[in-house]
C-alpha cells in the first residue's frame, strides 16, 4: 500500500495532466452543448416551420443514436469524408452535440414555463425580439434551468472518461497507467474514481452558487454572498447534491 | 474497394451482426433495468426510514455512484471479477447499481408526491404502518415512478455500448469489431446509430405519452 | 383568462417587406378629426369559437371608455388585439388612422411586419390584471427599461422621469426594491408607472384591480384617477368597478356577444339603460 501512494505521488504531475485533459473536455463540451442547447431549445419553438422543424430532427437525432455511437463515428467516418479532426476535438464535438440535444430540451421547457404574462408585458413594452429574450425571458429562465444543466454537466464529465478510447490521455487514462504501475487495481480505480467524484463535487458547488446568484437576482432567496459568508443566514438546505 | 462511400453490400453483411448485438443489448437493458428498479426502491425506502447512521453512508454511496463515469466504474468491476463471472453479468450488474442510484431519486420524489393526506387517511384508519406502505403509499408512488422509470430504461438503452469497454459484443462492439476487420466503418457506425434511434425514439414517444396520460 | 397555447411569442418573425405605406401616409393626422382608435370589420376566432364577428367601432383621441359586459364577450379581447398580443382574423385595426395589425394590399389582407408595428405599438400602453413585473429587475429597472431601450432615452433621463412616476403613485420608497418584494396594489402601481413611462397616447387598462384584494383597490383606482384628471392620455378599460368607470370614463360600450349592444355615457348607462342584456348584467354584477 505504501508503495502503491508512493507510485501515485510520483505520477502526481501526470495526474494533473490526466485532469486537465479531463477538465478540457467537459468545459469545452460543456460550452459547445450549450450554445447548442439555446440554438435548437429556441429553434423548437418557434413559428417558422422551416426552423422548428429542424430543429426538433436535430434534437432528437443527437438525443436518439447513443453518445458512444456518435462519438466513434466522428472518429473513424469523418475521416473518410476528408475533415480529420484531432482526438480533442472530436471528443468536445461529441459531448457538445449529444448534451446539447439534452440541453435543448432543458432550454425549451424552461422558457415555455416562464409565465406568459412576461412575455405579454415584454410586447406591451414594446421591447424587441431579442432584447426581450436577453433581458427579461432568460434571466428567468436560468433559474429554471441551472439544476438541469448541473445534472447535464455532470453526465456530461461521466461521459468524457470516453476519450482515452480515442486515445486521449485523460483521467481515466491515468487510471490505467497507474493500474499497470502499482498492478493494483482497487487502489488505482479507487484513487481514480475519487478524483473524478472530486471534480464532479466541484462542479455541482459551482453550478449550485450559479443558481443560487440567479435565484437572488429575481429576489428569491439569499444572495451568493449572504450564502457564502462565513456564518450563514440559515437557509432552506437544498435537497440532493446533484 | 469501390469509390462510393456507402457500400450497401458491406451494410447488408453486416447485418445480421448488429441484430445479434442488438439481443444483447436488450437483454442488458431488461436485466440492468430490473436490478435499478428493485435496488432503487430499496434505497429509496432505506434512506427515507433509516437512521442518519445508515441514511448519511448510503447518501454518500448513492452520491458516489452517480457522480462516477459508468465507464470506470465498468472497467472496474470486470477487473475484478471477470474470470469469476460472465463479462455480460457484470455488465448488467453496474448499469443496475449505477441506474439504482438514479432511480431512487425517482422513487423518492414519487412517494413524496403521494398527498399528505393519504397519510393521515391511512392513520384515522388505524392501518399499520407496513400495510400503509404497501397498500395505499406504494401503489400510487409508483405509478408517479413509471415515466421516470421509462425514461431511464431509455437512457439505459443508449449507454449499453459502454459495455465494449469489457468486451461484452452489444451492438455497437459488433459494429466496431466489424469495421476494424474490414477496415471500414461507415457503413456498420452509421448501422448501429440509426438502430439505436429506431427502437429508442419510438420507445421515448410512448414513454411521453404515458407522461401525460399520468399527468 | 383565456389560454391559447404560444400565441404570445407571435410578434416579429414575420418575413416579407413591404414599403408601400405612401397611400396611408396620407391619411394620418389630418384635422384631428381621426379616430385615435378604429376597428374596422374586425374577426376574432379561437378555434371554432368566433369572439368578434365584424366589430366596429371607434374611439376619439382623449376619450375614455369602459367596455363592459359578461365575461366571454370579446372585451379582453379587444384590450389585447390592440397590444398585439392576440392575431386578428380579419379586418382592420388602426392607429389614429393607421392600419397597425393588418392592412389589404390590393384585395388581400396581409399582416404588417413586426417593424412596422413596433413603430405604431410605441403609442399603446398596457397594464395587466396580473402586474406582469419582470422580477429579475428592481421596480426602478423595470420602469426604465423600456424608455431607455426602445425609446432610446439617455438612461439619467429616463431615471428622471421614472422618479416623477414612482412619485407620482406613491411608490418612491420602493424604488430600488425587487418586484416580489411588494404587495399586489404596490406591484400594480408600479406596472402602472412603467406603462405610463413610455409616454403612451393611449393606455389599455385590463381588469386592473381584478387580482387585488379589495382594501387596496382604492389605492390603485386612485392613482389612475389622477392619471386621468391631469393627462389626455385615451384610454381604454376593461373593468368590473362600476363606480370607477362612472368616475373617469366618458362613454361605456356594453358588449355581448363579440357585439356591442349597447352605447351611452356612463351616467344613463348605469342609471337608465335601455337593453335587456345590459339590466341583467349591471343588476348581476352591482348585486355582489
Amino acid at each position: 500500500m505504501s508503495d502503491d501512494i508512493q507510485t501515485l505521488l510520483d505520477r502526481l504531475p501526470r495526474l494533473g495532466e490526466g485532469v486537465l485533459v479531463t477538465l478540457e473536455m467537459t468545459i469545452g463540451g460543456a460550452i459547445l452543448a450549450m450554445v447548442v442547447a439555446l440554438a435548437l431549445g429556441f429553434g423548437s419553438r418557434t413559428r417558422t416551420l422551416w426552423v422548428r422543424g429542424p430543429s426538433r430532427v436535430i434534437v432528437e437525432f443527437f438525443r436518439g443514436t447513443s453518445l458512444v455511437v456518435q462519438l466513434f463515428w466522428l472518429f473513424y467516418v469523418l475521416p473518410v469524408f476528408g475533415y480529420e479532426l484531432q482526438a480533442m476535438a472530436v471528443g468536445i464535438v461529441a459531448l457538445g452535440l449529444n448534451y446539447g440535444a439534452y440541453g435543448a430540451e432543458v432550454v425549451r421547457g424552461s422558457v415555455n414555463s416562464v409565465p406568459r404574462g412576461q412575455w405579454e408585458a415584454s410586447t406591451a413594452l414594446n421591447l424587441g425580439q431579442f432584447h426581450r429574450i436577453r433581458r427579461v425571458i432568460l434571466p428567468q429562465a436560468w433559474a429554471l434551468m441551472i439544476p438541469m444543466l448541473a445534472n447535464l454537466l455532470i453526465q456530461l464529465l461521466k461521459g468524457s472518461a470516453l476519450a482515452y478510447y480515442i486515445q486521449l490521455h485523460d483521467l481515466n487514462f491515468f487510471i490505467s497507467q497507474l493500474r499497470k504501475a502499482t498492478s493494483d487495481t482497487i487502489f488505482s480505480y479507487s484513487v481514480g474514481l475519487i478524483v473524478y467524484f472530486v471534480i464532479a463535487y466541484l462542479l455541482t458547488l459551482g453550478m449550485n452558487a450559479l443558481e443560487v446568484h440567479f435565484k437572488s437576482r429575481l429576489g428569491a432567496g439569499p444572495t451568493l454572498r449572504e450564502v457564502l459568508r462565513v456564518a450563514p443566514v440559515p437557509t432552506t438546505e437544498k435537497a440532493g447534491a446533484a | 474497394m469501390n469509390d462510393s462511400i456507402w457500400d450497401w453490400d458491406t451494410a447488408w453483411d453486416v447485418l445480421p451482426d448488429l441484430l445479434e448485438g442488438l439481443k444483447i443489448t436488450v437483454i442488458a437493458t431488461v436485466v440492468g433495468m430490473v436490478i435499478a428498479a428493485i435496488l432503487g426502491l430499496i434505497i429509496a425506502l432505506v434512506r427515507r426510514s433509516g437512521s442518519r447512521f445508515i441514511t448519511v453512508p448510503v447518501r454518500f454511496v448513492v452520491d458516489f455512484i452517480r457522480m462516477t463515469p459508468l465507464l470506470v466504474q465498468l472497467v472496474f468491476a470486470a477487473l475484478l471479477l471477470v474470470p469469476a463471472l460472465p463479462p455480460l453479468a457484470v455488465g448488467c450488474g453496474v448499469l443496475g447499481i449505477h441506474y439504482a442510484t438514479y432511480m431512487s431519486e425517482v422513487y423518492r420524489a414519487g412517494i413524496d408526491a403521494v398527498p399528505k393526506g393519504q397519510w393521515e387517511a391511512a392513520t384515522a384508519l388505524n392501518l399499520p404502518r407496513g400495510r400503509t406502505w404497501v397498500a395505499v403509499v406504494l401503489p400510487q408512488a409508483i405509478r408517479n415512478t413509471l415515466p421516470g422509470l421509462g425514461n431511464y430504461a431509455i437512457s439505459m438503452f443508449k449507454e449499453t455500448p459502454f459495455l465494449f469497454a469489457i468486451f461484452v459484443v452489444e451492438m455497437f462492439a459488433a459494429a466496431q469489431r466489424y469495421g476494424a476487420n474490414s477496415f471500414s466503418y461507415i457503413e456498420p457506425l452509421t448501422m448501429v446509430g440509426l438502430l439505436f434511434l429506431a427502437v429508442s425514439y419510438p420507445t421515448s414517444l410512448l414513454v411521453r405519452r404515458m407522461e401525460k396520460r399520468l399527468a | 383568462m383565456p389560454d391559447q397555447d404560444d400565441r404570445h411569442t407571435d410578434t416579429g418573425k414575420q418575413t416579407g417587406t413591404q414599403t408601400g405605406t405612401e397611400d396611408i401616409v396620407t391619411t394620418d393626422k389630418t384635422e384631428g378629426a381621426v379616430p385615435a382608435i378604429e376597428f374596422r370589420d374586425v374577426v376574432k376566432r379561437f378555434g371554432d369559437n368566433v369572439v368578434l364577428d365584424g366589430l366596429n367601432f371607434s374611439v376619439a383621441q382623449g376619450d375614455r371608455v369602459t367596455l363592459i359586459g359578461p365575461s366571454g364577450s370579446g372585451k379582453t379581447t379587444i384590450l389585447r388585439l390592440l397590444m398585439t398580443l392576440e392575431e386578428s382574423n380579419g379586418g382592420l385595426i388602426l392607429i389614429d388612422g393607421v392600419p397597425y395589425t393588418h392592412e389589404y394590399r390590393g384585395e388581400k389582407w396581409v399582416e404588417i411586419p413586426e417593424k412596422r408595428r413596433r413603430v405604431v405599438r410605441n403609442r399603446v400602453g398596457m397594464v395587466f390584471q396580473q402586474f406582469n413585473l419582470f422580477p429579475n429587475m428592481t421596480v426602478l429597472e423595470n420602469i426604465i427599461e423600456a424608455p431607455v431601450h426602445v425609446l432610446k432615452k439617455s438612461k439619467a433621463e429616463a431615471i428622471t422621469r421614472a422618479e416623477e412616476l414612482l412619485e407620482q403613485v406613491g411608490m418612491s420608497e420602493k424604488r430600488d426594491f425587487k418586484t416580489n418584494q411588494l404587495s399586489g396594489g404596490q406591484q400594480q402601481r408600479v406596472a402602472i408607472a412603467r406603462a405610463l413611462a413610455m409616454d403612451p397616447e393611449i393606455l389599455l387598462l385590463d381588469e386592473v384591480t381584478s387580482a387585488l384584494d379589495p382594501e387596496i383597490v382604492a389605492d390603485v383606482l386612485g392613482v389612475l384617477r389622477e392619471i386621468a384628471e391631469t393627462t389626455d392620455i385615451t384610454m381604454l378599460l376593461v373593468t368590473h368597478e362600476m363606480q370607477f368607470a362612472r368616475e373617469v370614463s366618458n362613454r361605456v360600450l356594453m358588449f355581448d356577444h363579440g357585439q356591442i349592444v349597447e352605447e351611452a355615457d356612463p351616467e344613463t348607462m348605469f342609471t337608465n339603460p335601455t337593453h335587456e342584456r345590459t339590466k341583467e348584467f349591471l343588476k348581476a354584477v352591482l348585486a355582489h
